[in-house]
C-alpha cells in the first residue's frame, strides 16, 4: 500500500468517534488467562543519584497499546530502558514476559529514537529488516539454496508486506524518506514476531501524514497481531484513539490509567503541583495549558482536518 | 613451453612470494576496508599509516624486527582510537600537529637506526614507507600469508553482528551482540591489515589498499554481503594487476602500479550509472 492510501486509511478510521475504551479495569489482561506482558509494582529509576520516577505501577496486557508521556528530561526513554533491562530499576519489582527485564528480549522487538540514516549509507532496506531476524548470528549467510534461506527471505517479504514497504525496500536505506525508513525500522522490529514492541518516539520527525499513518500501523500491528506496544510519545495527539493505557510521568510522580483518566485537568494538576488545564478542541485535541515546563501535550497546527479524536 | 615458463613472472622465486603475500594482504585489506567506510572510519587508517612508519623505524632503531614495531603501533593505535570514540574525530589542527609529530619521532628513529645501526639497510626508511613487496622473502611471505588468512577468517566470523551493529548499535545491543566488544575487536584486525599492508604498498599507500577496493564495491552493489566479497575480490584483481605490470615494466615501482589499479577501478565506478530506482516487477522493466 502506498503512504497516500495509508493516510486516507488513517483518516477514515479515525473519521468515526473512538471506541470505547477497552478496558477500565487495569487487571483485566492478567484475569484473560495468559500473564501480564509488563509488570511494574511500586518501581523506581535512579540515573546519577537523582530519582527520575518513582511509584509507577503498572500492567499491560498482550495486544495492548500504551504510551509513556510526559514532559522533556523526565525519564520517558529511561522507561524503555528499564524495560530492555539495560538500566536496572532502582525500587519496586519489574517484569517483562515473565521474567527479569533483559531476560527476553529476543521476545522484544525494539525501535531506538532516531537517528536517520546517512543518505550515503548503501543497504538495502530488506538487508536491515533482515538483520531483526539473523543479525546475532556468527558468520555470513552462504549463497546456496537452503531451505532456512528460504524460511528467512519469506519471513522478510512478509513483515515488509506488513508495514506497506514493499514498494521501496529494496531500495538503499540512506535514499529513503524518514516515513519510509521508520516503517523498515518497524519491519526490522517485528520480523521475529515479538510479544512485546518497545518504539521510542517513533513519531518524532516524521511530517503529519506520515505520523498519522505510521501511528495507524503501530495501532493495527498491536490490535491485530495482538503485540503490546510500549510507545514513548511526545505528543499525544497522533495516538490518542488508538490507546489504551497511558503513563504520564513527570517529576511529582507519575499517573497511569486510560487516557481519558490521565490526560485530566484534575491529574495533571496533581502530578505538576501546579494549576494545569487540558482542554479539547471541538475535533477531539488535546491542549494542555499552564505547564510549567515545554508543553509535553500540544496541539497540532496542521492537524488533519478531522484527523483525531477522543472520547468526552 | 618451458622457455615459456622459465620467462613468465611466476618461475621467479622472488614474484612468488610476493603473489603469495600479496593475494592475502589485498583479501584482508578488501575484508577489513569494506566495514571500515561501512562504519565511517576511515580516517582510523589515515592515523594507522602514519603510526605505522613510526612504529617500524622504531623498532629497527631499538634492533628489533621492523614487524614488531608496526603490528604493536598499529594495533595500539587502532585501539586508542576505539577508546576515543566514534565521535571524538580530531579537528584539522590535532590532524595537522599531532600527525606530524608521529612522522616527525619516524624520521627520528630513521636518523637514530641509520647512525647508531649497521648500515647494512639504510634505504629501510624508504621501503617502510614505500613498500617493497619484491624484496620479501619466503618465510616473511608465508607468515604474511598466514596472519591475513587470519584476519579474513576472524572478519567473515564477526560480519554478520559487525554489520548489525553498524546499522543500529542500540538495536543490536539490545538483541545481546556484544557491541563494545566488536567494535574492539574490528578497529585491532584494522590494525594489523595495516601493519600488513604496509608490507606491501609501505605505510604511506596503506590507505589505498584500505580505502579505494572497499568504496569502489559499496559504489557497486546494496548487498552489504555482496559487498563484502566484491571488495576482496577487487583488492585481490588490483593486487595482481599491480604485480604484474611492475614486473613487465621494471620501472614502474610494485606499491605505484597497485595503487595506480586500485585508484582506476575506483574512478571507473563513477563512470557506471547506476539506475535510482530499480523496481523488482519485470512488467516496469519489460516496458
Amino acid at each position: 500500500m502506498n503512504p497516500i492510501a495509508k493516510v486516507r486509511e488513517a483518516v477514515a478510521h479515525s473519521g468515526h468517534t473512538v471506541p470505547a475504551p477497552r478496558t477500565e479495569d487495569h487487571d483485566t489482561a492478567a484475569e484473560a488467562g495468559s500473564g501480564p506482558v509488563v509488570a511494574l509494582h511500586d518501581a523506581a529509576v535512579r540515573v546519577g543519584g537523582r530519582t527520575l520516577w518513582s511509584g509507577v505501577d503498572l500492567r499491560i496486557g498482550p495486544g495492548e497499546f500504551t504510551a509513556v508521556l510526559g514532559p522533556n528530561g523526565v525519564g520517558k526513554s529511561t522507561m524503555i530502558k528499564v524495560l530492555l533491562g539495560a538500566l536496572p530499576a532502582a525500587g519496586g519489582e519489574v517484569r517483562v514476559l515473565g521474567a527479569r527485564p533483559g531476560q527476553a528480549n529476543g521476545r522484544i522487538g525494539y525501535l531506538p529514537q532516531r537517528r536517520s540514516f546517512d543518505a550515503s549509507m548503501r543497504v538495502r532496506g530488506t538487508d536491515v529488516v533482515r538483520l531483526g531476524l539473523d543479525g546475532d548470528r556468527w558468520g555470513v549467510p552462504l549463497p546456496l539454496p537452503t531451505a532456512r534461506r528460504r524460511a528467512v527471505r519469506e519471513r522478510v517479504a512478509e513483515v515488509v508486506e506488513l508495514v506497506g514497504a514493499s514498494g521501496y525496500a529494496h531500495r538503499p536505506i540512506g535514499q529513503c524518506s524518514g516515513g519510509e525508513q521508520q516503517r523498515l525500522l518497524i519491519a526490522q522490529a517485528l520480523v521475529r514476531r515479538p510479544e512485546l514492541l518497545l518504539l521510542d518516539e517513533p513519531l518524532d520527525s516524521l511530517d503529519l501524514p506520515n505520523q498519522s499513518a505510521v501511528a495507524a500501523l503501530i495501532g493495527r500491528i498491536c490490535h491485530q497481531e495482538g503485540v503490546a506496544v510500549v510507545m514513548v510519545a511526545h505528543d499525544v495527539n497522533p495516538i490518542l484513539h488508538h490507546l489504551d493505557r497511558v503513563v504520564y510521568l513527570a517529576e511529582g510522580g507519575a499517573a497511569t490509567g486510560t487516557p481519558q483518566e490521565v490526560i485530566t485537568s484534575r491529574t495533571l494538576t496533581r502530578l505538576y503541583g501546579t494549576p494545569v488545564e487540558v482542554l479539547r478542541a471541538s475535533d477531539g485535541r488535546l491542549v494542555v495549558v499552564g505547564q510549567p515546563e515545554a508543553p509535553a501535550v500540544h496541539t497540532d497546527r496542521h492537524g488533519i482536518p478531522g484527523g483525531v479524536r477522543a472520547a468526552g | 613451453m618451458t622457455d615459456l615458463l622459465a620467462a613468465s613472472p611466476l618461475s621467479q622465486p622472488f614474484f612468488q612470494h610476493a603473489l603469495l603475500a600479496g593475494t592475502a594482504i589485498a583479501a584482508a585489506c578488501g575484508l577489513v576496508g569494506c566495514f571500515l567506510v561501512l562504519r565511517a572510519q576511515v580516517f582510523t587508517g589515515d592515523a594507522l599509516s602514519h603510526v605505522a612508519f613510526t612504529g617500524a623505524m622504531a623498532a629497527l632503531a631499538f634492533g628489533y624486527d621492523l614487524r614488531l614495531g608496526l603490528f604493536a603501533a598499529t594495533v595500539a593505535m587502532a585501539l586508542l582510537f576505539g577508546t576515543l570514540g566514534r565521535k571524538a574525530r580530531p579537528d584539522d589542527v590535532v590532524i595537522g600537529s599531532v600527525f606530524s609529530w608521529i612522522l616527525g619521532l619516524g624520521a627520528f628513529f630513521t636518523t637514530l637506526y641509520t647512525t647508531s645501526r649497521s648500515t647494512s639497510n639504510g634505504t629501510a626508511g624508504v621501503s617502510v614507507l614505500f613498500g617493497s613487496i619484491f624484496g620479501i622473502s619466503a618465510g616473511r611471505a608465508t607468515v604474511a600469508a598466514l596472519v591475513a588468512l587470519g584476519v579474513c577468517l576472524l572478519v567473515l566470523l564477526i560480519a554478520r553482528p559487525l554489520l548489525f551493529a553498524t546499522l543500529d548499535e542500540a538495536v543490536a545491543a539490545a538483541r545481546g551482540v556484544p557491541v563494545r566488544l566488536l567494535g574492539y575487536g574490528f578497529l585491532a584486525l584494522a590494525g594489523v591489515s595495516a601493519a600488513e599492508a604496509a608490507q606491501a604498498v609501505g605505510s604511506l599507500l596503506l590507505l589505498g589498499l584500505l580505502a579505494a577496493p572497499a568504496g569502489a564495491a559499496i559504489r557497486l552493489t546494496d548487498r552489504p554481503y555482496r559487498a563484502l566479497a566484491l571488495s576482496a575480490a577487487l583488492a585481490v584483481l588490483e593486487m595482481w594487476a599491480g604485480l604484474f605490470a611492475s614486473y613487465a615494466v621494471p620501472t614502474m615501482p610494485p606499491s605505484f602500479a597497485i595503487m595506480a589499479a586500485a585508484t582506476a577501478v575506483y574512478a571507473a565506478t563513477f563512470l557506471i550509472r547506476r539506475p535510482t530506482t530499480r523496481t523488482p516487477t519485470p512488467a516496469r522493466a519489460g516496458a
